[in-house]
């Protein structure tokens, strides 16, 4: 005899977990199990290969690559976005003249569709007569294509990346910095330190919270937001911009191999898990909670 | 010396502003001057509402808009219904399973329905979904961040106003309904501001799993304009790529406290 609590509380639960579980469980299951499978071609069924598809993976020079640019991406996007989104907060936080402007000029790619945001920094990096070769031209600098450029590709989507986010975290930073009790700074005044020594000593320690939550979803955009990929280099040239995401979905719906788009898929689930483990699991515990 | 720092700080939190906005001005100055001035700077340059016309009439804007709408909206009201009831269970009420479920649930925070693409269309395609609004919105309804969300703030409220509702004999939903669901007014706004915006300018998904005009949101609408009809019409693209931000931004201009403090709300937990 289930009690009347349990079986009220699950038809409450149950309308939003089915939906849940059907469309991030359930294809996560799916996925792991076609990875173990050949793409069905035609009239051929999928044939269990076991781990082939993975060892095909770690033969694909494409595959390392995509790692090799998503790791670069990550390194630099995360801390670029973080820092100048808590510079950014530091400086809307004070009496600034025409701090409205500079907080909404702060915050608006946010707003934008990534997808806008690619467009419109498309024609920023157009040779000759986009923005940068213009700017670089009074400088005495040539002509440049930025994105067909291997060297400066990667760069040029990394420095997207960073204007669109940054203004998204400074919102967190700015939340805390005007939740923080005046008193600390008025004692701190009193005791004579310096301002570089309350900020490494008090803001710091005490931004420590939203630092956890702002990295958490710097990382997961990091492998989840390839919009402008998509739009401005299509991953290459050569494969220069190829980000794991971005190969999964040409693996899956341009070249409409499944089974390695779903084995891709795996690596990159078992990459998000491990980070979600460090983050929560051993920076989580030197963070101090109130 | 102080005086000198406190004015470089000043400059420097300036001149990134500037940096901040120029590709936005950049922008507005390509779609609003004839294609001669697209790159050639002149202040006097006339102005115009041509290349917002010629966009216009060169892609089916007005059905993405429509369609954009549409999906947002579906996504916006299941998920306040559907998360509502959810995330009322998990936080007040006891029962066998809650606390692995909403493990589970939890889950999809670090993994989104974003990096399933290949799994979901496999689904998409066994329900024969594929190509229709449905299929946007479908990954995104049952929503581990509007449950957690909700959970938060329903936790806190007190426990005595549901008490005195119960004696006053009120159900479990009307309970919810009268005494949590007002009571959390400010989550809703915020929740629904973020939703919004995510879904208005989502990307990926809606490109794979749609095909036709019918379907597209302004995104996919936009992506495929952009890159096979227009070639390098600049002044085109950049009024029509303002021409789809424009509801969000100026509804963020609009209501800039709003959006700010309820992107603040969402995230701080």
């Amino acid at each position: 005899m289930l009690k009347r609590e349990t079986w009220q509380a699950w038809a409450l639960i149950l309308p939003a977990v089915i939906l849940l579980v059907a469309f991030t469980h359930w294809p996560a299951i799916t996925t792991v199990l076609d990875s173990l499978y050949t793409t069905p071609k035609g009239s051929r069924p999928p044939r269990f290969v076991g781990l082939e598809n993975y060892a095909a993976l770690w033969d694909d020079p494409v595959f390392w690559t995509a790692l090799r640019n998503n790791a670069v991406y990550a390194f630099a996007t995360i801390p670029a976005s973080v820092i100048l989104a808590l510079l950014m907060a530091l400086a809307v936080n004070t009496a600034l003249p025409g701090r409205p402007l500079v907080r909404m000029a702060y915050f608006t790619p946010t707003m934008l569709p990534m997808i806008a945001v690619a467009n419109i920094w498309l024609f920023f990096f157009t040779p000759d007569y986009g923005l940068f070769d213009r700017i670089l031209a009074v400088f005495g600098g040539g002509r440049h294509n930025w994105l067909g450029d291997a060297a400066t590709a990667l760069p040029s989507m990394i420095a997207v990346a960073v204007w669109k986010e940054a203004g998204f975290f400074m919102i967190f930073y700015l939340a805390a910095l005007q939740a923080m009790p005046p008193d600390l700074q008025e004692a701190s005044n009193l005791e004579g330190a310096s301002r570089v020594y309350f900020f490494r000593r008090v803001t710091l320690p005490l931004l420590m919270p939203t630092t956890l939550f702002v990295l958490v979803n710097a990382v997961i955009n990091a492998f989840r937001l390839v919009d402008h990929v998509v739009v401005m280099t299509h991953g290459g040239p050569n494969n220069a911009t190829t980000l794991l995401l971005y190969y999964i979905y040409e693996m899956g719906f341009r070249f409409w191999d499944t089974s390695m788009a779903a084995t891709l898929t795996v690596v990159l689930l078992a990459l998000l898990g491990t980070l979600a483990w460090l983050q929560f699991g051993v920076l989580g515990k030197r963070v101090h909670y109130r | 010396m102080k005086i000198a720092t406190r004015s470089l700080e000043i400059l420097g939190a300036w001149m990134l502003a500037l940096i901040w906005v120029l590709p936005l001005l950049y922008a507005v100055w390509t779609a609003f001057h004839a294609p001669a001035y697209a790159t050639h700077f002149d202040l006097t340059a006339p102005l115009t509402l041509q290349n917002f016309v010629n966009a216009w009439e060169a892609a089916p804007f007005a059905r993405y808009f429509l369609n954009t709408t549409i999906l947002v909206s579906l996504i916006l009201v299941v998920q306040f219904v559907l998360c509502t009831p959810a995330a009322f269970a998990f936080a007040r009420m006891h029962f066998p399973g809650r606390d692995v479920v909403f493990g589970l649930v939890l889950l999809q925070l670090m993994i989104m329905p974003d990096v399933l693409l290949v799994g979901n269309y496999r689904t998409m395609a066994q329900l024969g979904l594929v190509d229709s609004i449905l299929a946007i919105a479908l990954p995104y309804l049952g929503s581990a961040f509007g449950i957690f969300l909700l959970r938060q703030i329903f936790r806190g409220v007190p426990q005595e106003l549901d008490d005195a509702a119960r004696l006053e004999g009120s159900s479990l939903l009307g309970r919810l309904w009268r005494v949590y669901v007002p009571l959390a007014r400010p989550t809703y706004i915020a929740y629904g501001l973020v939703s919004i915006s995510y879904h208005w300018n989502n990307f990926l998904w809606p490109l794979v799993i749609t095909n036709s005009v019918s379907t597209r949101p302004l995104t996919v609408g936009l992506a495929v304009f952009a890159s096979t009809d227009q070639g390098i019409d600049w002044s085109i693209i950049t009024a029509s790529t303002l021409m789809t931000s424009a509801p969000l931004l100026v509804a963020f201009l609009l209501f800039q406290r709003q959006f700010v403090q309820s992107f603040m709300r969402a995230g701080i937990r």
